[in-house]
C-alpha cells in the first residue's frame, strides 16, 4: 500500500503544480491577506488574547495566514477538487481499477497537508523576514508539528466529509466556502477582537479553527500551550471520518 | 465448450417502478466480439455496468469470469478493462503519465508507449489531456482500458460523438484488439457499428432481449423478402403483373423471394419494349431495417 500511496501522492502532485488556478490561490492568498492586513492595521503591538504577552499585530496576523493557509491546502482544497473528480467521473473511473479506494484518498489527503505545511512554512519565514514576526520565547518544534499534522487531518476530513454533500460542480465552491469563511471571521483569524460577544467565543470554542491557530501561536512562541486545542480538532477528525465514510459518493450526480 | 466469460441468467434491474432491465439472458465466450446493440434507454448502460460492478441486480444472477461483479473484488479489477460511456481524467496530466498511472494499478500492465500506438495518440504522447479533442480524449479513454492488459474489455458505446473517420480508426482498433484474443462487451447504437465488430449481436429494446444472433442472419434476416422497386420512363404500356404496388412518383415496389427470376422478367420486359428504367434498385434488408423492426422503430438520437 505504501508503494501504491507514493506513486498515487507523485501523480497528484504533478497535476496541482500543473493547475495554475489552484496553485495561484491556495498559495498567494494567505500571503497576500498577511501583507494587507500588516498594512492596514499597522506594525502596532496587540495583547495575545488570554495572555498578558504583548505582541506585534504582524505576529498575530502570521499565525492566523498560515493557519488559513493550512485550511485552505486541506478543507477547500480537498472538498473543491473531489467534487470536481466525482463529477467529472473520474472518481467512476478510479471504482473500475483495482486502485484501493483508501490508498488513492490518502495520497490525496497526504498532499493536501503537504501543500499545507509548505504554505505554513512559507508564511511563518515571510513573516519573519518581513515583519520579524516572533518574540523571544522558545518555540517548542514538537508541540508544533503535532499541531500541523493534528490540524491537517482534522482539515482535510471535515473536506472529504462535505464533498459528500455538495450535490454538483456548481454548488462546490459557494457551499464549501459558506461553510469556512463565517468561520474564519468569528475565529479571529481575519480579524483580531478584543472582547468578542459570548456567542462569538462559543463558536471558536466548538468549532476546531480557532483551536488550530491558537495552538500553532501558543508552540510556536513558547506561550502556554492548551491540550484542549488539539483534543477538540481530533475529535471533529473522527466525526468528519465518520461522516465522510457513510456519505462520500464516487459516482457523478447526473 | 468454449470458456465462458460472460453470463447472465434472468437479470432483472428496476428503479423504483421503472424496470430497466426486465430479464435477459446472454453469454460471451473467450474471445468473442459481443455487441449489445438497442435504442438510448434500452437498458444497454444498466447491463454493462452491472457487469462492471457498478450497480447491484435486483434479480437473477451475473457472472464475469468467474466472479460476482457486485462484490468489486481486488482479482477480477485486475482482469477487466472499462470504457465508460463518460468519464473525465485528471486535465493537467499528459496522455503519457495519464496512460502510466492507469497502467501502473494492474500486475502485469502493457507498455506504456505500445498502449499509446494501438490507440493512434503517438503524436499527442506528451500533450496535456486538457488540450486533446474530443475524440482523441475517447481514444485515451479506450488506452487507459488497455493499460492493464485485461483479458476482458468493456466498450460502452465507443464511438458516440465520432465523425466517420475517427469512427473508422475506432473500428480498426477494436479489430486490433480481436486478433490480440481479447474478449469484447460492446453497446451501441449504430448497425453498422455491430456489423463490421461483432460476432454475436443481441438487440434490446425496453429491457429486452427482441433478437440475438451473428450480425448477417439476426432474426431471419438472410431469409426475408428482397425488395425491388422500378420506374419505367414515361409512355411505357402497363408492365407484367408481378405484384408490385405504387412507391410514389410513379415508382413501382415490390417484394420477393426470387430476386433473380422478377429482376431477369423485369428487365426482360423493359428491352422488349424498348424502354428505359430510370429507377431500378435490388435492395436486402439491412441490418438497420432489423433493428429498426425490433424496436419498433424508436431508435434514438444520439
Amino acid at each position: 500500500m505504501i508503494r501504491e500511496v507514493a506513486r498515487q501522492f507523485r501523480f497528484t502532485n504533478k497535476a496541482f503544480w500543473r493547475n495554475p488556478a489552484s496553485a495561484f490561490f491556495t498559495f498567494i492568498f494567505p500571503l497576500l491577506f498577511l501583507v494587507i492586513f500588516t498594512a492596514l492595521l499597522g506594525n502596532s503591538t496587540t495583547t495575545l488574547p488570554g495572555t498578558a504577552v504583548e505582541i506585534k499585530t504582524s505576529t498575530y496576523y502570521v499565525f492566523s495566514m498560515a493557519a488559513f493557509g493550512l485550511i485552505s491546502a486541506c478543507y477547500t482544497n480537498i472538498a473543491i477538487s473531489v467534487v470536481f473528480a466525482r463529477e467529472q467521473g473520474v472518481l467512476k473511473r478510479l471504482r473500475g481499477t483495482p486502485l484501493p479506494a483508501r490508498s488513492y484518498l490518502t495520497a490525496r489527503v497526504l498532499h493536501a497537508s503537504f501543500v499545507g505545511f509548505l504554505l505554513v512554512a512559507i508564511t511563518v519565514v515571510f513573516g519573519r523576514l518581513v515583519y520579524q514576526a516572533r518574540i523571544p520565547g522558545a518555540t517548542d518544534a514538537l508541540l508544533f508539528i503535532l499541531t500541523l499534522l493534528v490540524g491537517a487531518g482534522c482539515f482535510a476530513a471535515i473536506g472529504l466529509a462535505v464533498s459528500g454533500i455538495v450535490p454538483n460542480e456548481d454548488a462546490g465552491p459557494p457551499i464549501v466556502n459558506a461553510i469556512i469563511l463565517p468561520l474564519l471571521f468569528l475565529s479571529g483569524i481575519f480579524i483580531a477582537s478584543d472582547n468578542p460577544p459570548g456567542w462569538v467565543n462559543f463558536i471558536g470554542k466548538v468549532f476546531p479553527v480557532k483551536h488550530l491557530v491558537d495552538a500553532m501561536r501558543a508552540s510556536y512562541l513558547g506561550v502556554p500551550f492548551h491540550w484542549s486545542d488539539i483534543l477538540v480538532m481530533a475529535i471533529w477528525l473522527l466525526a468528519a471520518v465518520v461522516v465522510a465514510a457513510r456519505r462520500f459518493k464516487w459516482e457523478p450526480a447526473r | 465448450m468454449a470458456e465462458r466469460v460472460i453470463e447472465i441468467e434472468g437479470l432483472h434491474k428496476s428503479y423504483g417502478d421503472f424496470e430497466a432491465v426486465g430479464g435477459i439472458n446472454v453469454h460471451v465466450d473467450r474471445g468473442e466480439v459481443f455487441a449489445l446493440l438497442g435504442p438510448n434507454g434500452a437498458g444497454k448502460t444498466t447491463t454493462t455496468e452491472i457487469l462492471e460492478g457498478y450497480r447491484q441486480p435486483s434479480a437473477g444472477t451475473v457472472q464475469v469470469l468467474g466472479f460476482d461483479p457486485a462484490k468489486g473484488e481486488h482479482a477480477l479489477k485486475q482482469r477487466i478493462g472499462i470504457v465508460l460511456q463518460s468519464t473525465g481524467v485528471d486535465p493537467f496530466l499528459t496522455v503519457r503519465e495519464t496512460v502510466e498511472m492507469y497502467g501502473g494499478y494492474y500486475p502485469n500492465p502493457r507498455p506504456t508507449d505500445e498502449v499509446i500506438d494501438v490507440v493512434g495518440l503517438s503524436e499527442k504522447r506528451d500533450e496535456r489531456v486538457r488540450r486533446l479533442s474530443g475524440g482523441q480524449q475517447r481514444r485515451l479513454d479506450v488506452a487507459i482500458a488497455l493499460a492493464g492488459d485485461p483479458e476482458l474489455l468493456f466498450l460502452d458505446e465507443p464511438t458516440t460523438g465520432f465523425d466517420p473517420s475517427a469512427r473508422r480508426n475506432a473500428w480498426e482498433m477494436v479489430k486490433n484488439l480481436v486478433s490480440l484474443g481479447k474478449t469484447v462487451w460492446l453497446t451501441t447504437h449504430f448497425m453498422d457499428e455491430a456489423q463490421y465488430l461483432a460476432d454475436r449481436v443481441a438487440v434490446i429494446a425496453k429491457g429486452v432481449i427482441v433478437a440475438e444472433g451473428p450480425p448477417s442472419s439476426l432474426a431471419g434476416r438472410d431469409q426475408m423478402q428482397t425488395t425491388i422497386r422500378f420506374r419505367p420512363a414515361a409512355g411505357a404500356p402497363a408492365p407484367p403483373e408481378l405484384g408490385q404496388v405504387p412507391d410514389g412518383n410513379g415508382v413501382l415496389r415490390l417484394s420477393t423471394n426470387q430476386p433473380t427470376k422478377i429482376a431477369h422478367e423485369i428487365t426482360g420486359w423493359a428491352l422488349e419494349h424498348g424502354i428505359d428504367l430510370d429507377v431500378f434498385e435490388i435492395t436486402r434488408p439491412s441490418l438497420e431495417d432489423v433493428y429498426l423492426e425490433l424496436t419498433g422503430g424508436e431508435e434514438g438520437s444520439p
